[in-house]
């Protein structure tokens, strides 16, 4: 009986709702205010904004994964510093990955990749979640705030791109005809200041839709 | 008005709680408002200046704007036909202006209102007359030729992002007709700078620049401070005449509806930040726009135009007496500094005034604390020689 109680399902409701919580109510930009640094830097092309996604998601989820696994052997003046040297080794295992099969876009994301090891997402889910917590629901609340991440930074280049280059992917979406007709790219939604009132909009969408979120 | 009442009444029933139209609730009241005062009545202790409210000191504005607008209206008639080489008398080019400027005009309020009108309608709050004067402002301080679904988009933005955000008219923390321009410079730089814009339908061989342009290309400005006055030279639609400008601030000035402190100050400010720059006048004679006299500086561009109707912005302004001061000082001292410095920006009002809405709060904060610290200081002072 007891066993039985210790042993939970891997993919109990309690552990989905590790990865379901932070795509929504509990998003690491939106509700954590976390990783705003780059939603602003890789997020004027799709392409990029989905290999940066990824890449966090990844070492989240392997970082938090690892982390949690030796939480009770970390002494814990030092923690951040064994943090970050397994961020730092994730991240560089990310980088050559990408320079070794996807060139252009690691070219395109330049410094980006390397700093992901400030991106505060991560070193926030190693403290606040995998300290304190056993590697498997570690690893899926990592594969969850990579994931709320991901969105948010593919809402935000997807707009970004459509207004500010009239493309997708590179790929040319609005036609031809409509610039003949006098229409011309947004030059603001380029530069960074854009990005800020697009996740403020998406911000401001999800917490009238949700009204629990509003803080006083 | 009896009749405008008695359609007003034969409505109210429909547009009352309950009623069939209760939906339209905003835009009855809003209605009913500007043809009538309200008869409510405040029921608890209040501070009354004088019968003047919201309506009443927004339309001085309006009033205030209106030698800018038809100013601006001949002027873009003018500048059209003199590119062309042909002379026409006053009445053709006012009436070519009318009819280029009025469409700006009414995007410009179709889309404000509406954007207002909705978010009043899902708040349940009134409609108020916020937009009346940025309705009126942004026609005058973007080029003639830029594109309608352009302004449009320009003018959602700004209502939207400037005001609606932050609870509607009187919470805006930048002045919205400010941030449209912004948006627009910063959006769709070709529409809104080069020497192309600011003359509509020009003939090709004549240079359509500004003063600002030829200042910045290192030119003189080729314009004698008589026709700076004047105004009859190429610019957004009603920056250029400082005559039609200066009637507005006697309106302003005259019902108190504007603040004396920030608009001296302001061109006090740009005075002496022109003054400054012309002592290295001598140094860098590349850059034309250091000889300019300081006082030129105040009459061509939007500066005059800034100085009277934007600067003053009692809701974006500083609120303290002594902030005004410094709030208007420092807004006409960084506008002459971008304007000069910076090759990038021919002009630095529009930059100058939003950077100074966004620190009006801070300065008011700092005069508060002073203000605090020397009664303090005064208290204590009674204080010992009592206990002595």
């Amino acid at each position: 009986m007891a066993a039985k109680q210790d042993r939970e399902p891997m993919f109990s409701p309690k552990n989905l709702r590790l990865i379901t919580n932070p795509i929504n109510v509990d998003n690491p930009i939106t509700k954590q205010v976390l990783g705003i640094c780059s939603a602003l830097a890789v997020t004027v092309k799709l392409e990029p904004a989905i290999v940066m996604a990824l890449s966090v998601t990844v070492v989240v989820a392997v970082g938090n994964f690892i982390i949690s696994a030796m939480r009770n052997t970390i002494p814990s003046r030092i923690r951040i510093i064994v943090q970050l040297v397994v961020i730092a080794a994730l991240v560089i295992l990310v980088d050559q990955v990408l320079k070794a099969y996807a060139y252009n876009v690691s070219k395109q994301l330049s410094v980006f990749v390397g700093l992901i090891i400030t991106n505060c997402i991560i070193m926030g889910r190693f403290e606040a979640f995998a300290m304190a917590n056993k590697p498997w629901p570690s690893f899926l609340d990592g594969i969850g705030n990579g994931i709320g991440y991901g969105v948010i930074l593919v809402i935000v280049a997807f707009f970004r791109e459509l207004f500010g280059s009239g493309a997708l992917f590179g790929h040319q979406i609005i036609p031809d005809s409509f610039y003949n007709m006098g229409y011309v790219n947004n030059g603001l939604v380029i530069l960074p200041p854009m990005a800020l009132f697009a996740v403020a909009t998406i911000i401001w969408v999800q917490r009238s839709r949700n009204k629990e979120l509003i803080e006083d | 008005m009896k009749l405008i009442r008695n359609i007003l009444d034969k409505i109210k029933p429909q547009v009352q709680e309950g009623g069939k139209y209760h939906a339209f609730h905003a835009l009855f009241d809003a209605a009913e408002t500007f043809f009538f005062v309200p008869d409510v009545v405040t029921t608890k202790g209040s501070h009354i200046r004088d019968g003047v409210d919201m309506k009443r000191t927004m339309f001085t504005v309006v009033v205030a704007l209106i030698p800018a607008l038809l100013f601006g209206m001949w002027n873009v008639g003018q500048m059209h036909f003199r590119s062309m080489g042909v002379s026409v008398d006053i009445l053709d080019a006012f009436w070519y202006g009318f009819l280029r400027v009025l469409p700006l005009i009414l995007v410009t309020y179709g889309v404000g209102l509406g954007i207002e009108i909705a978010f009043a309608q899902s708040r349940g709050h009134e409609v108020n007359e916020g937009f009346f004067v940025s309705g009126m402002l942004i026609p005058l301080i973007v080029p003639v030729t830029t594109p309608l679904w352009i302004l449009a988009i320009a003018v959602a933005f700004a209502v939207v992002f400037g005001k609606e955000v932050f609870g509607g008219t009187g919470m805006n923390i930048v002045n919205p007709a400010l941030l449209t321009r912004a948006f627009l410079f910063f959006s769709y730089p070709a529409a809104m700078s080069g020497d192309k814009v600011w003359i509509a339908a020009k003939a090709d061989a004549f240079s359509g620049a500004t003063p600002l342009a030829e200042l910045t290309a290192g030119h003189s400005a080729g314009l004698s401070p008589l026709d700076m006055i004047i105004g009859a030279y190429p610019g957004s639609v009603g920056e250029t005449s400082v005559i039609a400008i200066a009637i507005g601030a006697f309106i302003l000035l005259y019902t108190g509806v504007a603040s004396w402190k920030i608009m001296t100050s302001f061109f006090v400010g740009g005075l002496a930040m022109a003054l400054i720059l012309n002592l290295f006048a001598s140094s860098f004679p590349a850059n034309s726009y250091l000889q300019l006299p300081a006082w030129e500086h105040l009459l061509i561009g939007g500066f005059a135009f800034g100085g009277v109707f934007m600067i003053t912005d009692p809701v974006t302004a500083s609120q303290t007496e002594i902030g005004k001061w410094i709030y208007g000082f420092l807004g006409g001292l960084l506008a002459i500094m971008v304007r000069v410095l910076n090759p990038a920006y021919p002009e630095g009002v529009m930059l100058a005034i939003l950077f100074m809405n966004i620190f009006a709060p801070t300065i008011d904060y700092y005069v508060v604390e002073a203000n605090i610290k020397k009664r303090l200081k005064r208290a204590r002072v009674v204080f010992n020689s009592k206990n002595l």
